[in-house]
């Protein structure tokens, strides 16, 4: 009977989620584009939607919400459904819309989007031999091969970005690193722009009129076609079409430096809207948060380090941690149990909506950024299967931030996995993306000014 | 090869007028007038092939993003056929984005806005947002609204009235007609009818890889030159009478103006 309760409960959340991540996609991916493949959406919402609960299952167990055994039965269903989706539906429709919008194959979609797959599942399962991940003692197709794998490239992603978020939010947010730009140099810039603006178009015109004149004397203007067409062109040359060959030329030139012009003057007003946000008070604000990052970020570097360095392995969680330091080194007696169970909630509570709201919001940008009416679908779908991987990894990491008790019901469900590996992964990943990102930002910050200091 | 054509180009380009004829017959070259023309639209309906369509006569064959501006320039004969005819320049500028761009590229693209005589809408008939986004388009074009931060304010409320009083003459264009089915297609061409009408502007709906929907004498070859037409009466031919505001110097930077680069 509480079963019956239970279940009914988590569906109502899931349908939840369902529609939230179907909201989401409408109002916010695709706001530009027309859906037409509604398989489309429905992947992605079913995606967002069993991430969710996976995490709403961690948030269930440490506050002890329904049946324990229908948490486990849930626990492994929906671990069950993600993995089909991940490893099996997702890859199968990228490699359809992939192969739906190359025209040759139209034909025969569902053979090569069959055969695309299979390519992927080799490579997938390849991932996993140099990782030491799993004890030889499962068998082929099991939950924890499958997870292991997607563990892997789930915590890369999760590394990467979070190596990159840690230094980027700190130099977007303090405004220490703002180049000063002024009206004069963006009007400058903007002088220089409309003057290889006008100076294209005065050689279009020279090209226009050539052509006019040529194709009123009937002399045809088309590339030499065909062998006979080349022979000719050898010995024959006819003084307009060279004439515009070379035009088009320098046309070419101006135009990638009409490109370049365009694309700094963008730059410089963004940097003057933030030079004017920095002067408000929420610029301020933020400006002190800045510092505050850079800080925590220094923090995390170094403690990756030091994990690495000296192989070590954290084996209790910070809630508990920071109790026992309380109830140790200051004195302050309280209820354990009762606190921790509450404080890793909130903990971890605070982690999965900000990893969740910091994913899509990435996602977003980079959607805009890259995407286009033709490559949209891939695009999502992609998007989706990385998302899900992601949050898959979370749950694996997390692990380490609650208190044991609360662990266990991970540890059943994931089965045995080498946990320890994950984090050390997570460490050299994080380390190696949070350097090159330093060093990243650093070229970019000293190579602009130069651009804009010549005159 | 780009490098060693540039600083040739650099020191002779902006000594080169247009008074320097190249070719034999270019003599007439430089007597010629000029209309400015922009075209807009969200990225990935196919401006550029339309642009390239128009004014070379070619479907393009490897169309890519346009970052920023790229401008063509089409010779239009005025009054073709009767005894005013007169040659004209037609600059087409292509300008590349979308509707949701940051700021900073907004500001950045209002450079190109200035002294415009037409404005040619393209939309793609299979994606209705695109025809739904040429409202904003045409309000980022036309505004005049500018908060002196140098920040374009559209409200995205489309006016009517603002259409109303508006000088600048307008086209909608819209493109991909091939990939309509049949049984839609009168659906899709209804709506267009309004959308076009929104805008008090004549509608074409072509497809920008087939040459024949421009081929002359065909009924989008002679609205585009009815068009083109009135670009250019509006721009040199009514000015003795009513003097038309045309297109105000947008002020920028707490009051200063930018002055036009164009000289008319």
């Amino acid at each position: 009977m509480s079963f019956l309760i239970d279940s009914s409960i988590m569906i109502t959340s899931q349908i939840l989620f369902f529609g939230f991540g179907w909201l989401f996609f409408m109002r916010q991916l695709f706001k530009d584009y027309e859906v037409r493949q509604y398989v489309v959406q429905v992947i992605f919402s079913v995606t967002f939607a069993f991430s969710c609960t996976m995490f709403e299952l961690i948030i269930f167990e440490i506050l002890k919400v329904l049946n324990s055994s229908s948490r486990y039965f849930h626990w492994k269903m929906n671990l069950c459904v993600i993995l089909l989706i991940l490893v099996f539906m997702v890859p199968f429709y990228i490699g359809y819309f992939i192969v739906s919008n190359i025209r040759l194959l139209h034909k025969q979609r569902l053979l090569f989007s069959c055969l695309l797959w299979l390519t992927f599942m080799y490579f997938f399962w390849k991932l996993g031999d140099p990782f030491p991940i799993l004890s030889p003692k499962h068998g082929i197709l099991s939950i924890e091969q499958l997870i292991s794998r997607v563990g892997v490239i789930g915590v890369t992603l999760m590394a990467l970005l979070s190596g990159f978020g840690a230094v980027n939010c700190p130099y977007t947010y303090m405004s220490y690193f703002l180049r000063n730009v002024t009206d004069a140099d963006i009007l400058a810039l903007e002088r220089r722009l409309l003057q290889t603006m006008d100076m294209i178009i005065s050689k279009k015109k020279r090209m226009a009129m050539t052509r006019r004149t040529m194709f009123q004397k009937g002399e045809v203007h088309n590339k030499p076609s065909g062998f006979w067409g080349m022979i000719k062109s050898v010995t024959t040359s006819i003084p307009g079409s060279e004439n515009l060959t070379l035009i088009q030329q320098e046309v070419d030139a101006l135009e990638e430096l009409s490109r370049q012009l365009f694309l700094e003057t963008a730059d410089l007003y963004a940097t003057k809207e933030r030079i004017d946000y920095s002067k408000t008070f929420k610029g301020k604000y933020f400006n002190f948060l800045g510092y505050f990052f850079s800080i925590y970020c220094l923090w995390k570097i170094f403690m990756a380090t030091i994990n690495i360095v000296f192989d070590r392995v954290g084996k209790t969680d910070p809630v508990t941690r920071g109790i026992e330091i309380t109830v140790n080194y200051l004195g302050i007696q309280f209820d354990v149990k009762f606190w921790s169970q509450h404080i890793s909630f909130i903990l971890v509570g605070i982690i999965i909506v900000t990893s969740i709201r910091g994913l899509l919001i990435t996602l977003t940008k980079f959607f805009y950024a890259i995407s286009s009416s033709k490559s949209s679908n891939v695009i999502v779908l992609l998007l989706a299967q990385i998302m899900g991987m992601y949050f898959v990894s979370s749950v694996l990491l997390i692990r380490m931030s609650m208190p044991l008790e609360y662990r266990t019901i991970i540890t059943e469900v994931l089965g045995e996995l080498q946990f320890n590996f994950y984090h050390r992964w997570f460490d050299v990943i994080f380390l190696v993306s949070a350097l090159s990102s330093i060093l990243f930002l650093y070229l970019a910050h000293k190579q602009a000014p130069e651009k804009h200091m010549a005159p | 090869m780009k490098l060693k054509v540039l600083p040739s180009i650099l020191s002779s380009g902006w000594s080169t007028t247009p008074e320097q004829a190249l070719t034999p017959g270019c003599s007439k070259m430089a007597s010629l007038d000029r209309v400015k023309v922009l075209v807009l639209g969200d990225s990935g309906v196919g401006k550029s092939s339309l642009v390239h369509l128009l004014c070379q006569n070619q479907v393009l064959g490897n169309p890519s993003w346009t970052v920023g501006c790229s401008v063509d320039v089409r010779v239009h004969d005025y009054k073709e056929g009767t005894p005013e005819e007169k040659t004209y320049y037609i600059e087409l500028w292509d300008v590349g984005g979308s509707v949701g761009s940051a700021s900073s590229v907004k500001s950045t693209r209002a450079v190109f806005y200035n002294s415009v005589n037409g404005i040619i809408l393209v939309h793609d008939l299979t994606n209705k947002k695109s025809s739904q986004n040429l409202y904003r388009w045409s309000l980022e074009a036309l505004n005049r609204d500018l908060v002196p931060t140098g920040v374009l304010v559209t409200n995205g409320d489309y006016d009517r009235e603002q259409f109303a009083d508006n000088q600048i003459p307008l086209l909608v264009i819209g493109t991909k007609l091939d990939q309509i089915h049949e049984t839609k297609r009168h659906e899709v061409l209804t709506r267009t009818a309004f959308l076009a009408e929104d805008f008090n502007a004549e509608e074409i709906n072509l497809d920008c890889t087939n040459l024949r929907c421009l081929a002359a004498g065909s009924s989008n070859a002679v609205k585009l030159s009815r068009f083109f037409d009135k670009v250019i009466e509006k721009r040199y031919f009514l000015r003795e009478g009513n003097q038309i505001p045309g297109f105000p110097d947008r002020k920028r930077f707490g009051g200063g103006t930018l002055k036009s680069l164009h000289y008319d």
